[in-house]
């Protein structure tokens, strides 16, 4: 890739939380208004129903709630994704609704995203569930956070009530370990400080909302973590391949998980422990180099999908993780671990489940429920077991041994799924070690994601 | 660890990937949007492969099943794309659509499986609708398909951006045995691990495109010199007036009325998207190579299916409809 109409900005992915009546629907409807990421039949359509409804003012709330049964009880049921973009970067946007299962859909959100979007209403300020969600968002180690106070405008756009909250929303982050917090003082309705500044604020000189997401970095920085890949599946084309060059061809695909690998590198496979040396990192674009179809990429980050080739003949399958040898990751069958609870069913001691880790499924037992996380204390508390919308600290006994790091330094390897093994549901997204630790210890945290 | 209220000023850097100073900084190790698209879209394909036994794809010569099988041919290269792809024929798409879809098709090696909409009305098993639209009909057809050869992973070109009831889909979409998205009823959908697991008879439609644009496929479809069927450029068609849409005079599309009848005309137009011939809008468009299309789509002020499809304004609800009965 590489021609001059392409746009050479990066993807920032966002997700927004926010309690009933924050007026999310209506911030994320104006960032996408203001941006000119509304196209006009969308428009009209949103125009036609606010008239038939009886609204004096085209209701934005409208272009984000995208079922039947949401716009005729007028709630956001489930997570919608928006995509809009600036000269600068293109956004992903999970928007995430306030009421119904917030911890599920914040969960959900928060996982994939380099920021979330909090909202907090400026007559009420900061509600129990505004700390939740910044637990949440925590726990999840969402890189940014943004807290915009909305409905200035309904406290006359007070600098000093916006001092106060700004002050309380740094404090509460503070104490939940949040990697880094900004606060804006918006008017979703209005429009001020959203995508243009807003006159009425003229005490506020920092950045609009989405100035401030052009600036976000977008991602981890592949430099401050070790290189892991989990192989997805084996190339090996054989009797297929397109001309003889390839009929030897065995390339491991995946999708860098953190780091940086480079040609030469000496690389661990899990859980055969067997090392060996990276002898080619392809792509089909390399691979179609006519000159020279195997030089490859000298290197490859995170999350570039590329195709590995190494220098020993080892038994490498799905599931098997490729990691630098230089900082090698210890495999484990017991698992302890933060999770967020998604299922009806309660999770009780005993359970067996399926556990999803990169591109590796085993079988696990629940050894133990330890706790349940109060989140507005940030503290375990003593549980038997966990109910949907939870989040607690479990035991787990795997079947075969995984190579699961502390979440709180690897987002991708320390992440894994419960299933159940009967329906296939999702019953839980987990997170290794004690994810808490930030937010009992956020001194603790480490510094390469505080920017 | 300092939180501030405003950005840090190390962050504020000018253009991407550089300080004011043009020093790099770890920018340049951050993929560029359209990197983050193709290396997300060949996870998602590789993942079906390896989780599900008889995966298939959506492929009907549109761009964005055009792009997805791009994709598809990447993600396993040197190796042949290990599934074969399957077309819903309405019966009534374009001749020079069908010509490209056998050409690509031959071309990659593929197994073509057809599933005919006009085979079911030949033999009552469907009837033509009152306003001559197929697309609703390709329902039936598909859900067959997929039961018959036992597909369990389907893959669609639909995206996100496309419409409201697309924006809530999951990147693996379950579906119960009739097929049905219970929209209501969604697994959740956590960092990359995605869950295809499922019950026999129950299948998962994989949408590797969801966060992709229109904007980005056309950007996309420029980087990597993929070609399409000509009628996405700008030509010389006979068109004519229907509910405000510019339909080709053509065997599946006559004018049905005089006032219809009374507005064809020749125009220079391109389609943005391409499916039943019947329902399918032409735009008025001078864009002729894939440049041009890129500004177009740029400065578009209507939406694609706004623009160009009938079936989509039955109602606010009509692909949410269409979607829960096992639509694409």
């Amino acid at each position: 890739m590489g021609t001059p109409t392409l746009p050479t900005g990066t993807l920032l992915r966002l997700a927004t939380a926010g309690s009933v009546d924050d007026g999310k629907s209506t911030l994320v409807g104006r960032l996408l208004f203001d941006s000119k990421s509304v196209l006009a039949d969308q428009l009209d359509a949103v125009e036609r129903v606010s008239r038939d409804r009886g609204l004096e003012t085209t209701d934005l709330a409208l272009l984000t709630d995208g079922l039947r049964a949401e716009r005729e009880q007028g709630i956001t049921i489930d997570v919608a994704y928006r995509y809009f973009a600036t000269a600068r970067r293109s956004f992903v946007l999970a928007d995430c609704p306030g009421h119904v299962q917030y911890t599920r859909n914040t969960v959900t959100g928060a996982s994939t995203a380099d920021a979330v979007v909090l909202l907090i209403d400026a007559r009420k300020g900061l509600l129990e569930q505004t700390r939740r969600h910044l637990a949440v968002v925590s726990l999840l180690r969402v890189p940014h956070v943004v807290v915009a106070v909305n409905k200035i405008d309904l406290v006359d756009y007070s600098q000093e009530r916006y001092e106060e909250l700004a002050a309380q929303i740094r404090e509460t982050a503070r104490s939940l370990g949040v990697a880094d917090v900004h606060t804006i003082p918006v008017s979703a309705l209005v429009g001020d400080n959203v995508v243009d500044h807003g006159e009425s604020t003229p005490w506020y000189d920092g950045p609009t909302l989405l100035e401030l997401l052009e600036e976000l970095p977008a991602g981890d920085d592949p430099y401050a973590e070790a290189f892991r890949l989990p192989v997805q599946v084996v190339l090996r084309p054989q009797g297929a391949a397109p001309d003889e060059r390839f009929r030897d061809y065995r390339g491991y695909a995946g999708q860098v998980a953190s780091g940086v690998v480079r040609v030469g590198d000496e690389v661990v496979v899990l859980p055969s422990g067997r090392r060996t040396r990276v002898t080619g990192i392809d792509t089909a674009d390399t691979l179609h180099d006519a000159a020279d179809p195997f030089a490859g990429l000298t290197e490859a980050w995170a999350p570039q999908s590329v195709t590995l080739r190494l220098a020993d003949e080892i038994d490498v399958t799905r599931g098997d993780l490729i990691a630098s040898a230089v900082d090698v990751p210890d495999l484990t069958q017991d698992v302890e671990g933060t999770v967020a609870w998604l299922s009806d069913r309660p999770l009780r001691p005993g359970a067996r489940v399926l556990l999803k880790h990169t591109t590796r499924t085993v079988q696990a037992v629940v050894r133990d429920v330890v706790g349940r996380l109060d989140l507005d204390a940030a503290e375990l508390t003593p549980a038997e077991q966990l109910d949907l919308n939870d989040i607690g600290r479990v035991t787990l006994r795997l079947a075969s041994p995984v190579a699961a790091e502390e979440y709180l330094t690897s987002r991708r390897t320390g992440a894994f799924l419960l299933i159940d093994a009967h329906d296939g549901g999702t019953l839980a997204a987990g997170m290794v070690g004690d994810a808490l630790a930030a937010t009992r210890h956020p001194e603790q945290r480490p510094v390469q994601y505080a920017i | 660890m300092t939180l501030t209220d405003t950005i840090d000023a190390t962050v504020a850097t000018t253009p991407e990937g550089t300080t004011p100073d043009g020093a790099t900084t770890g920018d340049e190790h951050r993929l560029t949007q359209l990197e983050a698209l193709e290396s997300e879209a060949i996870h998602i394909i590789r993942e079906v492969v390896a989780e599900f036994e008889r995966p298939v794809m959506l492929f009907s010569g549109g761009k964005d099943s055009v792009v997805m099988l791009h994709l598809a041919a990447k993600a396993f290269w040197p190796s042949p794309v290990p599934f074969p792809v399957l077309h819903v024929d309405t019966g009534h798409n374009f001749p020079e659509v069908l010509a490209f879809r056998d050409a690509t098709v031959e071309r990659l090696r593929l197994r073509l499986e057809v599933a005919s909409v006009q085979d079911y009305l030949d033999d009552g098993r469907l009837r033509e609708r009152a306003d001559g639209t197929r697309n609703p009909l390709q329902t039936q057809p598909l859900l067959d398909a997929i039961a018959g050869h036992r597909f369990d992973a389907v893959f669609g070109g639909g995206r996100r951006d496309e419409e409201k009831a697309r924006a809530k889909e999951r990147v693996f979409s379950l579906r119960d045995e009739f097929g049905q998205w219970d929209p209501r009823n969604q697994r959740p959908e956590l960092w990359n691990l995605y869950n295809g697991r499922h019950r026999p008879g129950e299948h998962v439609r994989v949408f590797p495109l969801s966060n992709w644009t229109e904007l980005d496929v056309w950007r996309y479809i420029a980087a990597e010199d993929i070609a399409l069927p000509e009628l996405y450029y700008a030509h010389e068609r006979e068109v004519f007036d229907r509910d405000g849409m510019l339909l080709a005079v053509g065997p599946y599309s006559q004018p049905r009325n005089d006032a219809e009848a009374a507005s064809v005309r020749t125009e220079t137009v391109r389609y943005r998207t391409v499916g039943d011939m019947s329902c399918t809008g032409a735009v008025d468009s001078d864009a002729r190579d894939v440049d041009a299309v890129i500004a177009e789509v740029a400065a578009t002020r209507i939406t694609e299916r706004g623009a160009t499809r009938a079936d989509d304004r039955i109602s606010e609800a009509a692909m949410e409809d269409r979607k829960k009965e096992g639509y694409f």
